[in-house]
């Protein structure tokens, strides 16, 4: 897909050249600018791990400010390797954060994961099945029955365990990426060609989806 | 083994996820590459949809990025509170 750039090429402004210019001076100005930036992906990694607190309630006291710092930490890597993407599009604290805030995703899904099986596919699809036949109204069940077929002819192994991971049972794209050693841009191409694959044997078959999902979003 | 929830919730929702935003979106690294961006545009109050093309559906079909761009939008709306420019 082609975006349209239309802040690329311009010059960062004034504080973010600021900060590009210390971050690559030497000695003690690059030493104190990499204190304040950690100290910035700190704030954003408390602020991400606070508002995902439930899910990590099993941690101990103390493990939160600990993956915080760990989030930090990873965060300052991976932006002194990309510092020569940092096109100026947006404020350089406003790109450094949002690092901050991916590690910080990832690693919460991942703890709140920790030691839990991903749900059988088959078992997932079952139960589905059942509760789509026991609470549904006619025309609801013919079109759940049809996703049912659909989903088991018309997708490939790896397309339908995806689909059904993300779709059904709620699995973290990040959690499922590691369990199948892969990563999270592949794992959504998977989900995204599953989608795709789905919609249209659905419309072959004469469901109007658009109006279906439109009517689903009025009840 | 922990029990499949995705039957828990509303048809809409769940339809929502099984058949994805149905039109063109970004992938999940060029969503990365555009999230600090967008934001800024998003609360500056620009077209951010004609800007960034894509982007509002992937947020749509990815639950992961969407989390991470609220995550980003309501830090920098912190930030503001605590900095107005």
């Amino acid at each position: 897909m082609t975006i349209p750039t239309e802040t690329a090429g311009q010059a960062p402004d004034e504080s973010s050249a600021l900060w590009l210019a210390r971050l690559r001076a030497d000695g003690a100005e690059r030493e104190a600018a990499l204190g304040e930036l950690h100290e910035l992906l700190l704030r954003a990694a408390r602020f991400e791990i606070g508002r995902r607190r439930e899910s990590l309630s099993h941690l101990r006291p103390g493990d939160h400010e600990e993956l915080a710092c760990q989030t930090a930490d990873d965060a300052l890597l991976a932006i002194l390797a990309k510092l020569d993407d940092f096109r100026g599009e947006s404020r350089f604290t406003t790109w450094a954060y949002k690092f901050a805030l991916l590690e910080a995703g990832v690693k919460v899904r991942r703890r709140a994961w920790q030691g839990k099986e991903i749900p059988l596919e088959e078992e997932a699809w079952a139960t589905f099945a059942g509760a789509a036949r026991a609470e549904r109204g006619a025309e609801d069940r013919e079109l759940f029955a049809a996703i049912g077929e659909e989903i088991e002819r018309s997708l490939g192994a790896r397309q339908r365990e995806v689909l059904v991971a993300i779709a059904l049972n709620d699995v973290p794209i990040d959690v499922l990426a590691e369990r199948l050693h892969s990563n999270r841009g592949a794992i959504y191409k998977n989900l995204h060609d599953a989608r795709r694959k789905l919609r249209a044997a659905l419309a072959e078959r004469g469901f109007e989806l658009d109006l279906y999902l439109d009517r689903k979003e009025e009840r | 083994m922990s029990e499949p929830t995705g039957r828990r919730r509303g048809d809409g929702a769940l339809l929502d996820a099984l058949l994805g935003p149905g039109v063109p979106e970004l992938g999940c690294d060029e969503c990365f590459a555009e999230l600090d961006r967008y934001v800024e545009l998003e609360l500056a109050r620009r077209e951010v949809d004609d800007l960034v093309p894509g982007m509002r559906a992937h947020l749509a079909g990815c639950p992961a990025c969407a989390e991470e761009y609220r995550s980003l939008r309501d830090l920098l709306g912190a930030d503001e509170v605590r900095a107005p420019r």
